[in-house]
């Protein structure tokens, strides 16, 4: 498993707004920074960051090499049923991670 | 009629300096409370601070096996919760059979070598950062408690004198800026007083995890010094004095930075 911590709510009130954070282990590297040899060191950077509940799309955000290293998301959803919150980052050399948490809504 | 009022005036002034200027006396801050809300928030959530990545890696590493004897920290420490509590409030320390003090780094390495049958983790490695974080997350909101084992004394002399030294192209030593201008700006940015009581710190500048020795080097560099090789004796003269002189302050690894 990647290094991710995330925060959310185990249980929320239907119909409330709850916050999920998420923070992942990740250089970043921008593709601009010479290496201690003079070249360029290759850009390896988080292209994409997705959130579905139950299966739905609810976040997407494209990231570019102007964000620092172990970005850190926070973002905010209406909770209309319980279930499982998928976060799923994508990028440079077949970086994928998921992560999967679940909210229970009463 | 005047004059005595004048006296007194600037005595208070003075005074006043002086308490300044004695950072290692009761004013002391950490550089927590130098920063601005936002990250002493993000420090202060464990969801939101960098640094608890590092910490949930050395958890990880800490029950994996390495080196020829096939055992984990686990395995001889258990649960660091209880094992690793007050452990980095009080190094530096000269361990049991040895000679020289060792940071908690070192310490870490001294294990793997004698105990792990393993190889030292290189400095500043991902690795050893984030087991000294796990480590040192151990004795968070613990106070700074160096050990009075009476050896440790002409070292920390030793190290208040590298402190105090004029060093680099600058000419400048540690004390003329944390101790005598704690406080005031440095081309914008608040001098801190320079006490170790967040390492290894997550510092935004860096985007990583960072040992003291890495702060240390950087200063160094900053006042255009050659800064000491990694495996100098002279980085843990200082961080013995720099623990002594924080004695009783709050631990709060991993510490966020700007």
């Amino acid at each position: 498993m990647a290094n991710v911590l995330v925060n959310a709510p185990k249980t929320a009130k239907r119909g409330a707004i709850v916050e999920i954070k998420a923070l992942i282990l990740h250089p970043m590297e921008t593709g601009f920074r010479p290496g201690p040899n003079g070249r360029i060191i290759p850009r390896n950077i988080i292209e994409r960051f997705t959130a579905s509940w139950n299966g739905v799309e609810i976040f997407d955000m494209e990231m570019s090499p102007a964000i620092a290293a172990n970005p850190f998301v926070s973002f905010f959803a209406v909770a209309t049923e319980g279930g499982t919150v998928e976060l799923r980052w994508t990028g440079d050399e077949g970086f994928v991670v998921e992560e999967r948490i679940a909210i229970a809504v009463e | 009629m005047m004059w005595p009022r004048v006296v007194l005036c600037l005595s208070a002034v003075f005074a006043s300096s002086l308490g300044l200027a004695q950072v290692g006396g009761e004013g002391r801050h950490s550089g927590y409370r130098d920063m601005g809300e936002a990250l002493q928030k993000m420090q202060d959530d464990d969801a939101a601070n960098p640094g608890m990545l590092f910490v949930q890696l050395g958890r990880g590493l800490w029950g994996k096996a390495a080196g020829t004897s096939g055992k984990s920290c686990a395995d001889c420490h258990g649960d660091a919760a209880g094992s690793m509590k007050g452990v980095a409030a009080r190094y530096p320390a000269i361990p049991a059979g040895a000679e020289a003090p060792v940071d908690l780094e070192g310490r870490i390495n001294l294990c793997r070598t004698a105990n792990q049958g393993a190889d030292r983790l290189p400095p500043e490695s991902r690795e050893l950062l984030a087991l000294a974080a796990y480590v040192g997350h151990q004795s968070r909101g613990m106070a700074i408690a160096p050990p009075d084992d009476p050896r440790l004394a002409p070292l920390r002399t030793r190290g208040k004198e590298l402190w105090t030294a004029r060093q680099g192209q600058l000419n400048l030593s540690c004390a003329i800026c944390h101790d005598d201008n704690a406080g005031k700006k440095l081309a914008g940015v608040t001098i801190p007083e320079a006490h170790p009581t967040g390492y290894p710190i997550y510092r935004l500048e860096w985007q990583t995890l960072g040992s003291l020795k890495r702060r240390l080097r950087n200063c160094l560099v900053g006042i255009r010094a050659e800064a000491y090789a990694f495996d100098a004796a002279e980085y843990v003269l200082l961080e013995l004095f720099l623990m002594e002189r924080a004695r009783g302050m709050m631990l709060e690894t991993p510490a966020v930075r700007p």
